[in-house]
């Protein structure tokens, strides 16, 4: 566990530090996660602790995003005065999007020939 | 109130181990609540959680600050928990070199889509220009969207529960709208959860196929990267 912990927070930190060294529009944990890739490509395994680790942090990502949703008690008001408009474009847009990002990439896969080696499940 | 009540209340409404603690037993709640409903989307356990807390934060006359002093130690595993999407993303790293043409199609598709639609409703419905800004980013996960709310003259702290809203949105109808399209292809389902959903929709996807959720996280990376640059050139424009 302090192994993963270790490794988890070395890329963070890593990926915080570019980010704002050379000041890219990229988060620095997004960052973190690919200098993570570059370490497991490099050492080809993920060292046990890590996998474990890896899996119960995954396990209950959402969890992580309760505290800030609980900031949804600030805005109550702005809530209610643009309820209709703003709950409209979050159920519709996310809609949406899923339906077009889902599409558009089963089409391209067919059209490259993947469907043949579609995993089917 | 008895007076040793009123020290232990005391006691836990300012010590950060009082509301850290309520966090974790209402996401346990929440997840207890999802699997009584044989896991279902519907019953989210981060809708639960957030309800209960509100609920329990508006009681208790308790203000954000202080729940957050607390909850803190849970938000920061945000970052590590990112870190940590590169595991899954090893493991199935052929799968993933083999659909990187369809994913970058799909991610421009869903970037663009997601930004464009959310204004176009908002902005038809008559929303006031501050929460357009803020709600332009709502599909990408909680940091990159308030920094670039920020950025662009929105209110931050409204894109979080822009986000929110949106996480658990796609969390809940993703399963039952791609079923009804009858995509069986689960990196197709993943990938478009993970863009339009992010890290909630993400967690939802690892709930139902591992290879899903590897793909939404791949999508929520690649989706912070895309509309990191498409919502301010759309604004220029």
């Amino acid at each position: 566990m302090i192994e993963a912990g270790i490794l988890l927070l070395l890329c963070q930190l890593a990926g915080e530090s570019v980010v704002r060294a050379i000041d890219i529009p990229v988060p620095g944990p997004v960052l973190g996660a690919v200098i993570m890739l570059g370490f497991l490509a490099f050492r080809r395994g993920v060292p046990a602790s890590l996998g474990r680790t890896s899996q119960d942090l995954l396990a209950n990502f959402s969890l992580l995003f309760i505290p800030a949703g609980v900031g949804i008690i600030v805005h109550v008001a702005r809530l209610e005065a643009e309820a209709v408009a703003l709950l409209a474009a979050l159920i519709g847009s996310t809609a949406l999007t899923i339906v077009v990002t889902a599409l558009v990439f089963v089409g391209i896969d067919r059209l490259m020939g993947g469907a043949a080696q579609e995993p089917g499940a | 109130m008895n007076p040793q009540l009123d020290a232990l209340w005391v006691y836990l409404q300012a010590n950060p181990l009082g509301w850290l603690t309520a966090t974790l037993i209402a996401y346990w709640l929440g997840v207890k609540a999802q699997r009584a409903a044989g896991g279902r989307p519907y019953v989210n356990p981060v809708a639960v959680a957030v309800v209960l807390l509100v609920a329990l934060l508006v009681a208790t006359g308790t203000p954000y600050q202080t729940y957050f002093a607390g909850a803190q130690f849970v938000h920061f595993l945000l970052g590590p928990a990112t870190v940590a999407l590169a595991v899954p993303l090893f493991q199935n790293w052929p799968q993933v070199r083999r659909s990187v043409v369809p994913m970058l199609a799909a991610l421009l598709a869903g970037a663009v889509t997601a930004v464009v639609s959310a204004l176009g409703i908002a902005w038809a419905l008559g929303a006031s220009a501050p929460s357009l800004v803020s709600i332009a980013p709502k599909s990408v996960t909680m940091p990159v969207a308030m920094g670039i709310a920020e950025k662009l003259g929105g209110i931050p702290s409204l894109t979080a529960v822009m986000v929110l809203l949106t996480g658990i949105t796609g969390a809940v109808i993703a399963t039952p709208l791609l079923n009804a399209l009858g995509l069986k292809d689960w990196r197709a389902r993943g990938f478009a959860v993970g863009v339009a959903s992010h890290g909630i929709g993400t967690a939802r996807a690892f709930q139902v196929n591992d290879l899903a959720g590897t793909f939404a996280g791949i999508g929520m990376a690649l989706n912070a990267l895309a509309t990191a640059i498409i919502v301010p050139l759309l604004w220029q424009w």
